[in-house]
């Protein structure tokens, strides 16, 4: 039995890695068509750096992601912060809107802005569809992940903390900074660091909400793997799929050595 | 808590705090959503603008035949998905849970799935293409080859391959709360080792059996991009319907028809598991 699950979870390992395994090995291969392995090179590599198009798309894809993260973060864990601490009217109501963006399909969440940004355009003349309208997209359904991860967090502190700073005298901006802020940290960086990675990843909403001149990676991949595939996008995908288990396994280390 | 604070201060700070929060939600959650809505009953134009007459014309329009057979894939697909992720996860949770380096099986499971959801998708295109890797295979056994890509299959494998995590991190979490002096009351009392798990373990897990079904199957049956990179028109799938109205065909108010469809019946799944989780609920799953 034990056996049994052992070959079995060695499967399954083996199904999610082979396809990576296939799209890295074919990013040194030679040959442009197929998967017979002719020879190695790193031709496909220095295409990709020498395609200035390629660099905007990164940057584009670092923008979107960096500016939507900081705004999210800063809105959710406020947000989460007066969902914990407070009563107020229609607060049911905005924990039910808050579940919105995480369930329903991504394909729903991305025509329901477009629609919005149409209306937009046409009452008030803007906002073209563009970097910006990409960002608002991606703060949309980061700001519901970072709020439901500081949220958890903050249940987790002891209220009487916060009590025992304003006995001594502290003022609710500096209760804030000094007690509930460094406490609640790790539940904001991984908020922070979970609306990064979504963001990095999108596809579908910034599929509906890009315009022209707002293309990031995952819409570059798509549109090369839809125009037929260059070897140029293995080699992007190697270096993607690089950086995302070094920063999986950095932020496993960090978390092994704060235990 | 706050007997110090003056109601003045209590209202400037839940201002502060859930305003501008609540503001983002109401203007870009909320209200598109009723706009959604209201487009659906709307009447696409000349030019592929919205406009009147007012009806229910477009939900109708969902019973037509190529309509129901999109809706049907779609259920197929999310049951597929479902069943083959369990079939492939379940064991995997037990496997992860009791090993004594779990920390890092846990990684791995992970690796992959932090990898750009397109790149895991074409992953499979380039094995199961004619010339990809798997028919290779095949034809060193004199087999083949095989049209696995543009197909069904293809589809519902690349859908287990990329929401696989969303069935084992659930399980996982409900193995490692088992109590495992169940199974050895029931071996004591005599019981075989299928019934024993069936009795003493399995309902153990139920709360992360079903989390875990919940969270492939909406997300299983609601994605466009599988579909659209690995059937390549031969699934069509609603998300699929959705993405052509609001592309090519430029029907905005039939695809936001679609769309309503689309999310009550992802409320419906989730109201089922809610039942089904009794006391526990939504909280729970998110």
């Amino acid at each position: 039995m034990k056996r049994l699950l052992s070959l079995h979870a060695f499967l399954v390992y083996a199904f999610l890695y082979l396809p990576i395994l296939v799209i890295v090995a074919l990013s040194f291969n030679e040959g442009r068509r197929g998967v017979r392995f002719t020879g190695f090179t790193l031709d496909w590599y220095r295409a990709l750096f020498q395609d200035p198009r390629v660099l905007e798309y990164f940057l584009n894809t670092l923008i979107v992601a960096f500016t939507s993260t900081l705004v999210s973060t800063v809105l959710g864990t406020l947000l989460a912060l007066g969902l914990v601490r407070y009563r107020f009217f229609g607060k049911g109501f905005l924990r039910y809107l808050l579940y919105i963006p995480v369930v329903v399909p991504d394909v729903v969440l991305g025509i329901s802005l477009l629609l919005l940004f149409a209306l937009a355009r046409e009452l008030l003349g803007f906002p073209r569809l563009s970097l910006l309208t990409v960002i608002l997209g991606h703060i949309t359904f980061q700001v519901a992940f970072v709020t439901l991860v500081v949220r958890s967090r903050l249940l987790l502190l002891d209220p009487a903390l916060e009590e025992a700073a304003r006995d001594l005298g502290a003022r609710g901006f500096q209760t804030f900074l000094h007690v509930t802020l460094p406490l609640a940290w790790p539940g904001v960086a991984a908020g922070a660091l979970l609306a990064l990675t979504l963001s990095l990843d999108d596809f579908v909403v910034t599929f509906f909400t890009a315009g022209p001149g707002a293309t990031t990676l995952p819409l570059y991949i798509y549109s090369s793997v839809k125009l037929g595939v260059s070897p140029k996008v293995h080699a992007l995908s190697t270096l993607i799929v690089g950086l995302s288990a070094f920063l999986l396994a950095l932020g496993y280390a960090l978390s092994r050595r704060r235990v | 808590m706050n007997e110090a604070a003056t109601p003045w201060q209590r209202f400037f700070r839940i201002l502060v705090t859930v305003g501008p929060g609540g503001l983002w939600l109401f203007l870009f959650v909320l209200l598109p959503t009723l706009l959604v809505l209201l487009a659906s009953f709307m009447t696409r134009g000349p030019f592929g603008e919205l406009g009147g007459p007012l009806g229910f014309h477009n939900y109708l329009r969902l019973l037509e035949a190529p309509y129901l057979q999109a809706f049907a894939q779609s259920l197929w697909v999310g049951v597929l998905a479902t069943l083959l992720s369990a079939l492939m996860g379940y064991p995997l949770a037990f496997y992860i849970a009791r090993h004594p380096r779990r920390d890092l099986l846990l990684l791995l499971l992970l690796i992959p799935f932090f990898t750009n959801f397109l790149i895991r998708v074409y992953a499979w295109l380039v094995l199961l293409q004619k010339e990809g890797l798997v028919n290779a295979f095949l034809q060193a056994f004199g087999l083949g080859p095989y049209a696995f890509y543009p197909s069904f299959l293809a589809v519902v494998l690349a859908t287990v391959y990329t929401f696989l995590p969303f069935f084992v991190l659930p399980v996982y979490a409900s193995v490692e709360r088992i109590d495992w002096q169940l199974l050895e009351a029931a071996y004591d009392l005599g019981a075989r080792p299928h019934r024993a798990f069936l009795h003493a373990i399995l309902p153990q897990t139920y709360p992360g059996l079903f989390a875990g079904s919940v969270l492939v199957f909406i997300p299983a049956m609601g994605t466009f991009v599988v579909a659209d990179l690995l059937g390549a028109g031969r699934v069509v799938l609603i998300g699929n319907l959705i993405q052509q109205q609001f592309g090519i065909t430029r029907d905005w108010a039939f695809g936001a028809a679609l769309s309503v469809f689309l999310m009550a019946f992802v409320f419906l799944a989730l109201y089922l598991y809610a039942r089904l989780q009794k006391e526990r609920g939504l909280e729970d799953l998110l």
